[in-house]
């Protein structure tokens, strides 16, 4: 059932928390970490020799009871904090009964330090100890740290990491905080995993119904029908069986940060879910993103941002005067949300919002693009109808025959009405909200001369089969989307084209190879590839990059679901539309539904590297690929 | 028990707020470190042991002494971020500067990435470059507002780059990933890289699924019927078993069936199924089976399949059922079933055509999606001499029955 947080019921949260206050020290620890229970938020580690132990217990989390894998005996597990330029070891024991691993997900290190099993290292077996000694560190900023064995990261099996600039941080701030967003289920992940596989729907309690409200007229009922898909797949795993936590806890047991009016807060945002992509906003409070993925990048000021799967974001607020500011990170289909809370006076509380309703995927998401998209998309969209002219210029058509991708020769436009587009409107590039809403009344569209799984789309790279079951029409760039469902708000909202990097980029020289590679799946089997491709039938066949190699990236989502794809090793720097020298570097890149994201990547990690959809489910499923960069002076 | 859990949350309440007075950034600050555990290896090497003064109770002590007043907070305008290298970045997209283009009456060109016009998109290898006529694109024709269109600002520089794939550079070598061997000993590697492969992407699935167990109550005797199905694999090769049966309590089973199929994916939504179907009752008779199983446009669910048995007579059934959500737990659920033979079968009584229809409406509710009790109606009618042969037996060839049964699944 989703979770509705009332009003009253965080109160009582909060009554809790300030009782927890006046609790003296020794009445923690001594009675949760005895008898296998798992505590819930983090400590610190630090230093040139840290010691991580993986260890198994009990959660509690809101009265609901489950299994859980904590690192140092708590979940999240501790804050690794690092420093630039030194070098450190991480002693990691392994006390479960089966194999385990620590991923250092966005820090540089060697690729054997990387700690994915079968492509690292072996894996840390039961009883051993592992050490990861690790050169000076590269780099700075905010990152985490999971399980790369299994579907332990869902069990808690992860944490933080920040690592301090060795001289001044360009970001000043008199508070500085990690919110670490997760989730918490009593299920074990392979019943999830298996849910999945079985019941199309099974996490889904928000499911298109006779007496539902979305507003869906019966005509589109029936496309979603015809095409066998589901306009409310937002997220596989939902607040039917998940509680969002914000560093461990729930909404309701009052996680708070303290602040004093007037002082800046730096809040590092890591997303450390499993499969929730997170729409954080504070209302009240406008958010100003100075970091994403750990690496800084110029002031944005927005209301809200929507964070993908193993993103980060470092934001700077400034509270006024308010005692209290809530902290909102709904889930992205709006089944449940984490809660947390910036108080001036410790256990003061704002008002927690309701949960919006769900969204609903739109053409866009299909792979259709003639609407939904907001800013840069609305401005492509636009572009694309202008510049294809439908026929106006019989050598445009000609044109358009020619490319398969673009083939909207089976598109029957008649319906589509193209007058209640109103170009005009779509001008100023902040009025985000609504002014495609012609589009969404496109009720009349006719479908039936589309083709949803037009294989000769495709690259002959691609291996077609039942593991496809949709192939976007029209893959456009989607980097100006602020993400699934919200595309209506009516404040501003966080999208990949207002990142540029804070630093000028060291690697600036255009790509020399262009690579595309398809992100495919298959809903109702619950199947997930590269490429129409398993890892199981790709596990030795690597995407390979010479070393130092400068390579363009695309990928094409032919699913309707959000993808967070995540390269270990290496940051990519985002093709955005910003100058070369300012292109963001990401390590983690959302893949719209239906669109496209292209990134440069400099290949000068030497070694083997993972390459995967950071959706657990979808990366247990087969969308992972080994990618091989050869050692600095190969033969060529 | 309530006791406990207060306890606990409290207890996890409270480290919430430690660790986050622990987190303040500022340098020198003392930072807490883990407690120790009942397991001395988890104890880290990190740091001294937290003094009470680090302690929340101390939060305040803690604060920084820049804490501002609050009369400064409401001044919110002072430059947020402001540090050399912000300040320095020339052309830095401030919020301001964003919020100046709020104001601009033309689309700003400047946020306008070619590349997101995609012509990569076109992906068609046979397209070069050359052949690409910009000139028939009809800038002209969009009609985006009064804005002069600065062609200079669209970054053409970002078509600089191969849109076309091209194969990798010898250099970046070839055949598979193995760089951990040279490492840790390609021995040392070869368990977990074939666990890697197994658990991306391999998995085997146990399925089993009582789509309809249910009481019948008609005239006469009330009957029951069974129709379990389940399959064992991975996604697109499986074991499949069925077996469907009914009959009236009290009286001899009237029919009792089951198959064992081999089921593959030849489309996504949709397995050919092949392997033997053996009949108990009416009488023992072994048929070899081949069909098709899966999900339909409009999301009918579909079995159809040919039935070639021992005696060599040829029949055929094709099922389709269709889930209509009224709320997200109740759902009701249409079911039609036909049987067509090839030829009469007199001892089974069946007969040449159109054998049996059945046409069923069922309304469950799914306490979990797993379990879901249901009620509902059922017709069945025989026709042609199918229906002649039941009245020869005494049947009425037209039965209603309503129905109370359980959809259950694991």
């Amino acid at each position: 059932m989703p979770m509705i947080v009332s009003r009253r019921n965080l109160l009582g949260g909060a009554a809790l928390g300030g009782a927890a206050l006046a609790a003296p020290a020794w009445a923690r620890g001594s009675n949760l970490a005895s008898g296998g229970m798992l505590r819930a938020g983090f400590d610190e580690v630090s230093g040139s020799v840290i010691d991580l132990s993986i260890g198994k217990g009990h959660r509690l989390v809101q009265g609901r009871a489950g299994h859980g894998i904590a690192v140092n005996g708590s979940v999240p597990g501790p804050l690794v904090r690092l420093t630039e330029g030194q070098a450190v070891k991480i002693n990691v024991t392994n006390h479960l009964n089966e194999d385990s691993s620590i991923h250092w997900h966005g820090i540089l290190v060697p690729f054997q330090y990387d700690g994915v099993p079968g492509i690292s290292f072996p894996g840390i077996k039961p009883g051993e100890t592992f050490t990861y000694d690790l050169p000076p560190i590269r780099q700075t900023g905010t990152y985490w740290w999971h399980s790369h064995s299994g579907l332990q990261e869902q069990s808690g099996h992860y944490g933080p990491i920040v690592v301090d600039p060795k001289g001044a941080d360009p970001v000043a701030a008199e508070r500085d905080y990690v919110l670490l967003l997760s989730e918490f289920t009593p299920r074990h992940p392979h019943e999830i995993m298996a849910k999945l596989k079985k019941g199309e729907g099974y996490f889904n309690y928000q499911q298109t119904t006779a007496t539902d409200d979305y507003d869906l007229s019966g005509d589109q009922r029936r496309m979603w029908a015809r095409m066998r898909m589901m306009a409310t797949d937002i997220l596989d795993v939902t607040g039917a069986t998940y509680t969002y936590l914000a560093n461990g806890h729930g909404p309701k047991e009052g996680m708070e940060y303290a602040f004093a009016p007037g002082e800046r807060v730096r809040l590092r945002v890591i997303n450390g879910s499993a499969m929730t992509f997170f729409n954080l906003r504070i209302p009240g409070l406008p958010m100003t993103v100075v970091a994403a993925d750990g690496q800084n990048v110029r002031p944005v000021e927005v209301d809200e941002l929507q964070i993908g799967v193993a993103e980060t974001y470092d934001v700077l607020v400034e509270p006024g005067a308010l005692a209290a500011y809530t902290i909102v990170a709904e889930s992205m289909d709006r089944s449940g949300m984490a809660v947390a809370t910036l108080a001036a006076i410790p256990g003061a509380r704002a008002a927690v919002p309701a949960l919006r309703d769900p969204p609903l995927l739109t053409m866009a998401d299909m792979g259709m693009n003639h609407g939904g998209g907001t800013e840069g998309t609305a401005e492509m969209q636009g572009m694309d109808h202008g510049a294809m002219s439908h026929g106006a210029a019989p050598s445009g058509k000609d044109h358009m025959a020619a490319m398969p991708g673009m083939d909207h020769s089976g598109l029957d436009h008649s319906g589509m009405d193209h007058a209640k587009m109103d170009h005009r409107t779509m001008s100023p590039p902040s009025a985000g909200s609504g002014k495609m809403a012609g589009m969404d009344d496109m009720a009349g569209m006719d479908m039936s001369g589309m083709k949803m799984r037009d294989t000769a789309l495709l690259p002959p790279d691609v291996k077609v089969g039942p593991g496809i079951d949709m192939v976007s029409m029209n893959p456009v760039d989607r980097m100006g989307d602020p993400g699934i469902g919200l595309d209506k708000m009516d404040h501003r909202i966080l999208n990949y084209r207002q990142l540029a990097a804070l630093a000028p980029n060291p690697d600036r020289r255009t790509p020399t190879r262009f690579m595309e590679i398809h992100l495919t799946g298959n809903m109702e089997r619950y199947m997930w590839s590269f490429d129409g491709k398993k890892f199981t039938a790709v596990s030795d066949d690597p995407i390979r990059f010479a070393y130092d190699e400068r390579v363009r990236v695309k990928l094409v989502n032919d699913t309707m679901m959000a993808h967070p794809i995540h390269l270990h090793g290496h940051f990519f720097e985002l093709v955005n539309g910003a100058d070369a020298a300012h292109q963001p570097l990401k390590h983690t890149v959302i893949v719209q539904p239906g669109g496209s994201a292209q990134f440069d990547l400099t290949a000068n990690e030497p070694g083997d590297w993972a390459f995967h959809c950071h959706l657990l489910y979808h990366m247990h499923a087969g969308m992972f690929q080994t990618v091989s960069v050869a050692a600095p002076g190969a033969a060529a | 028990m309530k006791a406990l859990i207060a306890l606990l949350l409290i207890g996890s309440a409270t480290p919430a707020f430690a660790q986050h007075s622990g987190h303040q950034m500022e340098p020198g600050m003392v930072m807490h470190t883990a407690k120790p555990t009942s397991k001395p290896a988890q104890k880290p090497v990190a740091k001294p042991a937290p003094k009470p003064a680090a302690k929340p109770s101390a939060k305040p002590a803690a604060k920084p002494a820049t804490a501002k007043t609050s009369a400064e907070a409401s001044s919110l305008k002072r430059p947020l971020v402001v540090k050399d290298s912000v300040a320095a970045a020339p052309g830095a997209a401030s919020p301001d500067a964003m919020t100046s283009m709020d104001g601009m009456e033309g689309m700003d060109h400047s946020t306008m990435d070619h590349s997101a016009m995609d012509h990569s998109a076109m992906k068609n290898g046979s397209v070069k470059e050359g052949q690409m006529d910009h000139g028939a694109m009809d800038h002209g024709s969009m009609d985006m507002g009064s804005g002069p269109m600065d062609h200079a600002a669209m970054g053409h520089a970002v078509t600089a780059a191969p849109n076309v794939e091209s194969p990798p550079p010898a250099a970046a070598g070839n055949g598979p990933a193995r760089a951990a061997d040279a490492i840790w000993g390609a021995d040392a590697m070869a368990a977990s890289r074939a666990k890697l492969a197994a658990t991306h992407g391999g998995q085997q699935i146990l399925w089993f699924m009582a789509d309809r167990a249910e009481y019948r109550a008609r005239d006469g005797r009330d009957g029951y019927v069974w129709d379990l199905q389940g399959s064992y694999g991975g996604d697109l090769d499986k074991v499949f078993f069925k077996s469907e049966g009914e009959g009236s309590f009290g009286e001899r089973i009237e029919r009792a069936e089951v198959q064992a199929l081999w089921s593959h994916a030849i489309a996504p939504f949709f397995d050919l199924q092949t392997g033997i179907r053996q009949d108990f009752a009416p009488r023992d008779r072994t048929y070899a089976v081949i069909g098709v199983q899966g999900l339909a446009p409009y999301r009918f669910e579909v079995d159809s399949a040919l039935f070639l048995s021992d005696r060599g007579d040829l029949t055929a059934r094709l099922e389709a059922e269709l889930d209509q959500r009224i709320t997200q737990r109740l759902i009701l659920q249409p079911r039609v079933e036909v049987n067509l033979s090839a030829q009469d079968v007199p001892e089974l009584g069946i007969g040449a055509g159109l054998d049996r229809v059945e046409a069923g409406l069922r309304l469950r509710y799914e306490i979990a999606r797993e379990f879901a009790p249901y009620i509902g109606m059922e017709q069945e009618w025989k026709s042609g001499r199918s229906a002649r042969y039941a009245r020869n037996d005494g049947e009425d060839p037209s039965v209603t029955s309503y129905v109370i049964g359980i959809r259950a699944w694991f």
